[in-house]
């Protein structure tokens, strides 16, 4: 309770530098509407004042610099705005009883979350085994773990397309497994190199004493590396759960897709619409915010029930 | 009888600046219910020469027997509990699970755990914390529950190395004093590695004395005190002059080089 402060401080700082950075953007924006609405503006004309700072404008115009702040289609958007526009698509479409509805954020939301789900899992399954594997065979580490590094070099929007196009040619119909081979793509690396870490967290005098035991492969693993890598693994699938989510929009982004708050963002770019851009985003945030709160939760759970809570 | 038997021992590990003479020539016997102490100053091998026994090391040349066999076959037959310098308990299991560990892997019952639990956390005057997790004991405790888990399977041989080289002086005597009631108690053949001359003096049969460059043994002293000790022995003239000895030795083996 006692981080409630300083994190409110810090949201009080950032939307107080949004506000300011409104007028700013939107200027242009506004003296080009109330221009067209007859009204005199210094200096004339949108092209001549693409010459001008938007300080100058400012000025220039005082009068009209409010309107930046209720513009339909302002360049930025301010936070009430995009509060409002969340509440437009998520909470009234509950409230009007279409919660379902192909215009509201809830339906997009869970296209996106069941996609980084699968692909949340896949690349936990994956980082998993690889850093099982790097920690057993040498063989493994030599040839595996270059690979995993140059796979996070790769821009993950060059490859969204191609993986898309790739499984359209295999006949994969729709979106579902692209979005979530592209999200997994990203959240196997987060969740591998925390695990390599996890299970080399044994000290060796922990792994002599097992040998004292005679004991096997299997029951050093189970018994010692698994468990020690624990508080590991929880730290690794925070970063990979949001990267999964990461992955699963940047999925959507690619042109045709029609669901997920990615095609939301795409949608509202191509239309013009910032406010539908702005609340997919916030949307998204929120929805990354909320998985990793559970994790966090669960991970609280888990290490208390094993002694292990700090 | 004789447990453990080094024969011209040798152990030399290659290293990026050239062979390091870890063991050179060390040979030993241990007799079944001896108190064997290993004192010396770093480097004089006494951690490897334990680690041998365990077959944790390979030696490069001579021979050694544990219970007649190679260290190999006896570390697979459990002939031999190992406590090391850090408790090493997991920090995700109770007391009582941790001493449980090396049973669920040799595949006792349930009921032979429970048991076994019970009856060292006893000896190791550890019972009612068999719920506790390692953080809650001190260190002490923690370091007498290690010893505990060593002793759940009833190994003849007791390999210790610096058991209690971490803790303060008030609880190393203590532990001291119990860790000879113990092995009264339990008739068990103890090797034990310790850089303290009075902790040596005090707990052995007999003490290997060694030193570093090659790693070998310089003296070995037979303890003419009697087995029943208790800790104000530490100031008779009898107990001094073993402390005497051991010192000479340690000086005439290491240069201060």
């Amino acid at each position: 309770m006692r981080s409630v402060l300083p994190v409110l401080t810090v949201l009080a700082v950032i939307v107080g530098i949004w506000y300011l950075a409104v007028a700013p953007m939107n200027v242009r924006v506004a003296l080009d509407q109330v221009e067209r609405a007859g009204e005199v503006v210094v200096p004339e004309g949108s092209v001549p004042r693409r010459e001008v700072s938007v300080w100058q404008l400012m000025l220039n115009n005082s009068e009209h610099v409010g309107l930046g702040y209720a513009l339909d289609r302002p360049r930025l958007p301010t936070p009430a705005q995009v509060g409002q526009e969340l509440w437009k698509t998520t909470g009234a479409m509950i409230a009007k009883g279409r919660p379902w509805s192909k215009r509201g954020l809830i339906y997009h939301g869970w296209i996106t979350l069941q996609s980084t789900l699968w692909g949340f899992a896949l690349g936990t399954l994956l980082g998993i085994l690889g850093a099982v594997a790097i920690v057993y065979s040498r063989t493994a580490q030599l040839s595996l773990m270059p690979w995993a590094i140059i796979s996070q070099t790769i821009p993950i929007v060059a490859l969204a397309p191609m993986i898309i196009v790739l499984s359209s040619q295999v006949g994969i119909e729709g979106r579902g497994v692209p979005k979530a081979i592209i999200s997994a793509y990203l959240c196997f690396f987060p969740v591998l190199v925390g695990m390599v870490k996890g299970l080399r967290a044994p000290e060796t005098s922990q792994l002599d004493l097992l040998r004292t035991y005679n004991a096997s492969g299997l029951q050093s693993f189970l018994r010692l590396r698994l468990p020690a890598s624990v508080p590991y693994l929880f730290t690794s699938l925070k970063v990979g759960i949001a990267a999964a989510l990461v992955g699963t929009i940047v999925g959507e982004l690619p042109t045709g897709a029609i669901s997920g708050l990615g095609a939301r963002i795409l949608i509202g770019d191509q239309f013009g619409t910032p406010l539908a851009i702005w609340s997919a985003l916030f949307a998204a945030a929120v929805l990354a915010g909320a998985l990793v709160t559970l994790l966090d939760a669960i991970q609280r759970v888990t290490l208390k029930r094993m002694g292990m809570a700090t | 009888m004789t447990v453990i038997s080094a024969q011209d021992l040798d152990l030399t590990f290659q290293t990026n600046d050239g062979p390091v003479h870890a063991l050179k020539g060390v040979s030993l016997d241990i007799e079944k219910g001896d108190f064997v102490s290993f004192i010396g100053p770093s480097g004089c091998g006494k951690t490897t020469f334990l680690r041998c026994m365990a077959d944790l090391e390979q030696p490069t040349g001579g021979s050694i027997t544990v219970n007649g066999t190679t260290p190999e076959e006896a570390r697979k037959a459990r002939a031999y509990g190992y406590v090391f310098q850090a408790a090493g308990l997991y920090p995700w299991r109770t007391i009582g699970r941790n001493i449980s560990l090396p049973l669920e892997i040799m595949g006792y019952s349930r009921a032979e755990q429970a048991e076994r639990v019970a009856r060292t956390l006893e000896l190791v005057e550890l019972s009612g914390f068999e719920k506790k997790f390692p953080w809650q004991l001190s260190g002490g405790m923690q370091q007498r529950a290690s010893i505990a888990r060593a002793l759940a399977f009833d190994a003849d041989i007791l390999l210790m190395d610096e058991p209690f080289g971490a803790l303060d002086e008030i609880v190393r005597d203590h532990l001291n004093e119990q860790l000879l009631q113990l092995w009264a108690r339990t008739e068990k053949t103890i090797a034990f590695v310790t850089h303290s001359i009075p902790e040596a003096v005090y707990l052995s049969t007999k003490i290997v004395v060694m030193s570093p460059r090659p790693g070998r043994i310089t003296d070995v002293i037979e303890s003419t005190l009697p087995r029943e000790r208790p800790l104000d022995i530490r100031e008779t003239p009898e107990f001094l002059e073993i402390a005497h000895r051991v010192r000479d030795g340690l000086r005439a083996g290491h240069a201060y080089d």
